[in-house]
């Protein structure tokens, strides 16, 4: 026989209550990139808007960066790590298999036993972990749920490739999500695009190493294997970013029931400002719209780019509570996740 | 109807003049992108997405590595447009 399940309850709505970041205390600036590959910080500046970006110590770990942001996130929030329900964590940078690096985090958290998972989007991480912890809040199957974004991407950088050794950085942005009764978040348009896998992606699978002869793989100015980084093709991505995912946070707009007018703040993925600026210029953004330029002091921090922008944002007074923001985060897949918020 | 290689040319004028504020008469057919009028490798692709509206044409990734003048751009559009 079939029984009648229940479905439980889920809140009406779901919202961001709190934000929270945390930035490396190492600030290195381009003259030090510039130490490894032939550049200039002209060069840089003009390709990337990037002057500076933080790289992580020993001891600022994904796991302790994490819980710094997360802390935060939930003083913010108004609520005690114990009411957290769920631990979602994006990043491609914690480099333990299994288990999550979310289950440390929410042990160390004191959240009791809160559900705890790790995602992997890459630079849309941030953007699949909001969808997942609406959905949780909403279903009923947890009532407040911290979604963490992390990276130590300068643990998967070529420092002598010239393409890229300027634009990574690390850092964690962690929001809390909670109940509401109105709407403020809306339908996440998302996707992926795994014909385009090759486009961003590392350059060498982890288990290439297993196997003994590595005579092939790439060797530093040292003589030493590299070890695995991010690479790119740098103009197909341009293109995608800009003109696809123009269309992608339009879709997002559309499906929340707004317009640009409506509008009072862009966070995108901060990956690079040409990428951004010629964003904003696409979707034709109303001078009123303030717009994340985090990127310029933060570098491409991945998945913890759009809490880290969005804390920033609200700290400096360029965003307020109650304002209405565009999130938009794209990257290795490909995949992408856009959706309007209302900020805490 | 197709525009000829002298429109193209005066068209891709007025694109690079908006995206990297050359002016419009120094994109003659003999310069390069890169050397002469100032568009980098990301400029580049703002360009060929413009030109695509523009001239309703495709202008794949791989085919933009081998557009290094004005002329190669106007011809490759010659060639490509519906």
């Amino acid at each position: 026989m079939t029984a009648t399940i229940s479905p439980g309850t889920g809140a009406p709505h779901a919202r961001i209550l709190g934000v929270g970041g945390y930035r490396p205390a190492r600030v290195v600036p381009n003259e030090e990139i510039l130490k490894h590959i032939d550049s200039s910080d002209e060069w840089i500046r003009s390709r990337s808007g990037i002057v500076t970006r933080h790289w992580a110590g020993e001891d600022e770990t994904v796991a302790s960066m994490s819980l710094d942001a997360a802390g935060k996130a939930i003083a913010d929030a108004g609520i005690t790590a114990d009411q957290v329900g769920a631990v979602v964590v994006a990043t491609v940078s914690h480099f333990m298999q299994t288990p999550s690096v979310a289950t440390e985090i929410a042990h160390k958290l004191g959240t009791g036993q809160a559900a705890a998972f790790d995602i992997s989007a890459a630079c849309a991480g941030f953007g699949y972990g909001l969808a997942v912890g609406k959905g949780l809040i909403v279903s009923g199957s947890a009532r407040y749920v911290l979604v963490i974004g992390v990276e130590r991407l300068s643990d998967l950088t070529d420092k002598e490739d010239r393409s890229t050794a300027f634009l990574f950085g690390d850092g964690a942005g962690a929001v809390v999500l909670g109940p509401s009764e109105e709407p403020a978040m809306g339908p996440t348009v998302w996707g992926s695009e795994g014909d385009k896998a090759d486009v961003i992606a590392q350059t060498v699978p982890w288990d290439r190493f297993r196997i003994g002869d590595v005579s092939d793989l790439p060797v530093d100015s040292s003589g030493e294997v590299k070890f695995p980084a991010l690479r790119q093709e740098g103009q197909t991505v341009f293109r995608w970013a800009v003109f696809e995912m123009a269309k992608v946070a339009q879709q997002a707009l559309d499906a929340a029931g707004i317009t640009a007018a409506d509008l009072d703040v862009f966070i995108p993925h901060q990956a690079n400002m040409r990428i951004i600026d010629s964003m904003v210029k696409t979707l034709k953004l109303p001078e009123h719209v303030a717009i994340a330029r985090d990127v310029e002091t933060t570098g491409n921090t991945s998945a913890a780019s759009i809490p880290l922008a969005m804390e920033r944002m609200l700290a400096t007074g360029q965003a307020k509570s109650g304002d209405t923001a565009l999130v938009i985060g794209f990257g290795a897949g490909l995949v992408y996740a856009a959706t309007v918020v209302t900020l805490p | 109807m197709a525009a000829t290689k002298e429109e193209i040319i005066a068209g891709l004028g007025e694109i690079v003049n908006e995206i990297a504020g050359i002016p419009a008469e120094d994109v003659l057919e003999d310069k390069s992108f890169t050397d002469d009028l100032d568009v980098d490798s990301l400029s580049m692709v703002e360009v060929v997405v413009a030109a695509e509206e523009r001239f309703e044409v495709k202008i794949p990734d791989d085919d933009v590595k081998g557009l290094k003048t004005v002329g190669d751009a106007a011809n490759y559009i010659l060639t490509h447009q519906s």
